[in-house]
């Protein structure tokens, strides 16, 4: 009877995620083994290793992910560590930085080609400077910029949660018995704030591997990553299977990500 | 908890009455949809002068519901899936022959338009829908080149092949379409815009690859804006668009390269769900009159097929060759066919392919 109980509290959940998140991922794997025509195939991921586009593709994907998610770490860092320093107004500080999270992104990327286009704020800033006007949109770097931009929050806030749990004492000691700052940095506070680090990272590498709006609107398709791959193959290719595989593939990385940046205890 | 639980059993039923309320009117007019008369149309957004639908409600008495869609997949996916009560469409004309191929069309009965000779032959009988059994030409268009007159002199791009100039590095906005863009190298190397010969294919990808660095972006919609605000001066896209740009930045031109581009035609056509027929002719009838052509073309700014519609419309807007081509351009136009998935597959990976080539 408790147990019954306990399943019925339990129901909406089992429902959701079996409606929202099982069902979808199967939906996902079934379609991947699928050519055009509906028939089973193993062609797609056969075609996805065996083609040089797709391999590209996911070095590329890879290399920005890894830059993109490098650089919000230097940013995210200093920034949480600072934030936690102000005793008095640090809830306030937390909440500008989760504040911009609140606006939804197409906004925010229509902003920044509002900031970066020829007669933008930024050029604008520049010609007045006497340093003429430059490219900025379509570029790599405004691009790593605004993916950088968009994901910093969820880096911040996870380190910033494992910074204020660091016990001072410790901290102290570490000076006590002689440490530099140095040596206290990186034997002290970084292992502390570790897992803060690696959830971070898991919450940015892996949106990071299948960006596409971004990609298109300040990328201006320049920057091709699997995320664009999918959106092409789901939108106007028409196909499904293809488009399954990678995202399958995705999920693949996702997992092996996660497994190693778990807690090893 | 207890303020909490009430305002949540409030929403709860606040939520029962509305559905109740949408079931009920939906009940009605679906009763309705029997008795009444009505017309429901699926039309890409903004693409019918409402007024028109308007003068065409008061004068046949039927009512028309409009619904939009945006691109031909989502289109005919919403169509193969049934369940649509839709009795009119407007596909581009690859689609009309995906859609005619599937027997998701019903054949239009020639004998009841009345304006079948307004209809420039020039549109008509194309191969997408040889004798237009399923379909009556809409409106139609062209793929081009725009180019804003402060940045680049008029007459100094007049072929696709001029795009390749070094003149032209990191400059060129190009529209996001496979079709479209494998257009532009096929023309430039005297190829059909329909061809399924694979090393012909594979040729030009290496050709737009070597477009690559004067690419500045990949876009779609987009482009229109960027023209608008002269973040690009130079772009490839389709007629519509342009007539658009054209009308907010008056240094913007448009111009169809005279050795070929793609004639698009978008045509009604009657889905197999289509019930209400006596509207559906009358509806025909009515946008196929000049008077009315004339009016819809002025709104849409896409150019009209309908001989009787161009007269009538003002000269400022005929004459422009940008829109209405001469006939030795006309010629060299060509529509796209429907090339079957194999060939769509190739197309689209040696798409990816150019999209991932770096400069």
């Amino acid at each position: 009877m408790a147990k019954f109980k306990h399943f019925l509290v339990a129901a909406p959940y089992y429902l959701w995620i079996g409606l929202f998140v099982i069902l979808p991922i199967g939906l996902i794997f079934i379609y991947s083994f699928h050519d055009l025509n509906g028939h089973f195939t193993l062609n797609n991921y056969l075609n996805f290793f065996k083609n040089q586009t797709y391999l590209l593709m996911a070095f590329n994907s890879l290399c920005f992910a890894i830059i993109i998610t490098f650089i919000s770490l230097i940013v995210a860092y200093p920034i949480a560590w600072i934030i936690s320093k102000f005793q008095n107004s640090r809830d306030f500080l937390i909440l500008l930085v989760i504040m911009p999270m609140w606006i939804n992104l197409l906004l925010k990327t229509y902003a920044f080609i509002g900031i970066f286009s020829r007669n933008g704020t930024l050029n604008n800033l520049l010609a007045s400077l006497g340093l003429g006007r430059h490219q900025f949109l379509f570029t790599d770097i405004a691009f790593i910029l605004v993916a950088v931009y968009d994901q910093l929050p969820f880096m911040i806030l996870p380190i910033y949660n494992s910074v204020i749990t660091i016990n001072h004492s410790l901290i102290n000691a570490s000076f006590d018995l002689g440490a530099s700052k140095t040596q206290t940095f990186w034997r002290i506070i970084v292992p502390l704030t570790l897992p803060g680090i690696k959830s971070g990272v898991q919450a940015i590498f892996i949106p990071s591997l299948s960006l596409f709006m971004i990609t298109r609107l300040i990328g201006g398709n320049r920057v091709i990553t699997l995320g664009t791959a999918i959106e092409e193959h789901f939108l106007s290719t028409m196909n499904w299977g293809m488009g399954s595989t990678i995202g399958v593939i995705l999920i693949i990385a996702m997992i092996l990500i996660m497994l190693l940046t778990k807690e090893s205890k | 908890m207890k303020k909490l639980g009430s305002a949540l059993l409030g929403i709860i039923v606040l939520c029962g009455l509305l559905f109740l309320f949408n079931f009920n009117l939906n009940r009605n007019t679906s009763g309705a949809r029997e008795k009444e008369k009505v017309l429901n149309i699926f039309n890409w957004g903004d693409y019918i002068d409402p007024s028109l639908v308007k003068k065409f409600e008061r004068q046949s008495g039927y009512r028309v519901t409009i619904q939009t869609f945006d691109s031909n997949e989502s289109m005919i996916e919403k169509i193969r899936q049934g369940g649509t009560t839709y009795d009119l469409t407007m596909p581009s004309e690859y689609m009309v022959e995906k859609m005619r191929k599937m027997n998701l069309l019903k054949p239009i009965d020639h004998r009841k338009i009345k304006n079948l000779n307004q209809i420039d032959p020039l549109f008509l009988n194309q191969s997408f829908d040889p004798k237009n059994r399923y379909s009556l030409p809409y409106f139609w268009g062209t793929l081009g080149i725009i180019y804003n007159d402060k940045f680049i002199k008029p007459n100094t791009i007049k072929h696709w092949k001029d795009l390749w100039s070094s003149k032209y590095k990191n400059a060129i906005l190009l529209i996001d379409s496979v079709r479209d863009v494998f257009a532009i190298s096929l023309i430039s190397q005297n190829q059909s815009i329909n061809t399924t010969n694979l090393n012909i294919l594979h040729q030009a990808k290496e050709k737009l690859v070597k477009l690559t660095p004067n690419i500045k972006a990949i876009v779609a919609d987009e482009i229109k804006m960027y023209m608008e605000q002269e973040e690009g001066y130079l772009a490839v896209d389709w007629s519509g668009e342009a007539a658009e740009m054209i009308s907010v930045n008056p240094h913007l031109h448009y111009f169809v390269p005279e050795e070929g581009s793609n004639l698009w035609i978008d045509s009604f056509v009657i889905p197999r769900t289509a019930k209400h027929f006596d509207a559906i002719y009358k509806f025909l009838n009515f946008m196929s009159e000049p008077e009315n052509a004339a009016q819809n073309a002025k709104y849409v700014g896409y150019s009209t097929p309908n001989r009787g519609a161009k007269k009538i419309l003002p000269p400022k807007i005929v004459q422009q060759r940008a829109f209405y081509p001469s006939d030795q351009t006309m010629n060299h136009l060509a529509t796209y066919r429907d090339l079957g998935a194999k060939v769509v597959e190739e197309y689209n990976d040696l798409y990816l392919e150019f999209k991932m080539a770096r400069q």
